[in-house]
């Protein structure tokens, strides 16, 4: 731990998260200070995810009209999970920097008040009144039991579990691998100390470690994916028109 | 000896009964999108955010129980 007893310490977590927003920032800067109309190869490689963000996430769910507005937002929560994601993977740094829950529950709390505020702009009551006494219920002594339990699912559960998707599905792949690779270390010093051929096993668990490792790339992509892709759609969700 | 009594770290067990019901749930929506796609192979780009979408959805499920397995019980 860097400054211990300060009120400044470090972990290591918070240093790999240091460390990513400063390369993201560098790589953001440097890659837009030259643009050009021809796109060099480092430029279209900044700008595919960019256009992949815009195009499938905000503009496919928002609508051109309302995706302006939120693009900024809904493209930083992207850059900034996907970043912290792929740090589980990376040898030398070998954990996310979303897996300990400062990260997520910011980042949830940012997706819940930003779908409050676009409800509460647009329609202070239709977004109340879409929210919690949805249309189509046959008998109005119902709201009773859909009030609470739509408050619930929409006020409560929809961060909650936005934060706890995240977290989870760092952690738990993080585990997999320490799992994975630390029975191939115990494996390699059973034949290596004592020349026990059981240690053999430990080729099938550096093949599972190294196949997990992959699939982390594809799970920090996706759950960057899905978290940009809910905040879209609860955003949409909250702009809907009553009907 | 009573059979019925299970003593040790219960987690993992209450982990795999909880994943049951969000694996055949992942297991509907990805049948029902590969055959959605089978019958309108020009919807497959629509048809795959949707599939992330209720993945989503249904996997926090499984999420859930994991986080419920670090929460201390007495």
């Amino acid at each position: 731990m860097l400054f211990a007893g300060t009120p400044f310490e470090l972990n290591r977590i918070m240093l790999i998260r240091l460390l990513v927003v400063a390369v993201l920032a560098i790589w953001l800067l440097v890659g837009t200070s030259r643009l050009r109309i021809i796109p060099t190869r480092a430029q279209v490689v900044l700008e595919f995810p960019f256009a992949f963000v815009r195009d499938q996430i905000v503009y496919n769910t928002l609508g051109e009209k309302d995706g302006k507005r939120f693009y900024p937002i809904i493209a930083t929560i992207f850059f900034l999970v996907i970043a912290m994601n792929i740090t589980g993977i990376v040898p030398g740094l070998n954990i996310a920097g979303t897996s300990v829950v400062g990260l997520p529950l910011l980042l949830a709390v940012i997706a819940w008040v930003l779908f409050v505020y676009a409800g509460l702009k647009k329609h202070p009551w239709g977004f109340v009144k879409n929210a919690l006494f949805p249309n189509g219920v046959p008998n109005p002594a119902l709201y009773i039991v859909i009030t609470p339990i739509e408050f619930v699912s929409t006020f409560i559960l929809r961060p909650v579990t936005l934060c706890v998707r995240l977290l989870m599905n760092m952690v738990a792949g993080h585990m997999l691998l320490v799992l994975c690779f630390s029975a191939t270390q115990f494996f390699l010093q059973l034949i290596l100390q004592q020349g026990n051929f059981i240690g053999l096993l430990g080729i099938g668990t550096f093949a599972f470690g190294f196949a997990f490792t992959l699939f982390e790339i594809l799970v920090a992509a996706l759950q960057a994916y899905v978290f940009a892709l809910l905040t879209t759609v609860y955003i949409q969700l909250a702009l809907a028109d009553e009907h | 000896m009573d059979l019925a009594e299970i003593t040790g770290q219960l987690a993992p067990l209450a982990y795999g009964v909880a994943t049951i019901g969000p694996a055949i749930g992942v297991g509907i929506v990805v049948g029902k999108t590969v055959e959605s796609v089978a019958r309108q192979p020009e919807l497959q780009g629509r048809l795959t955010g949707l599939m992330f979408l209720g993945i989503a959805f249904t996997e926090a499920l499984a999420f859930i129980a994991i986080a419920v397995a670090f929460i201390p019980f007495p």
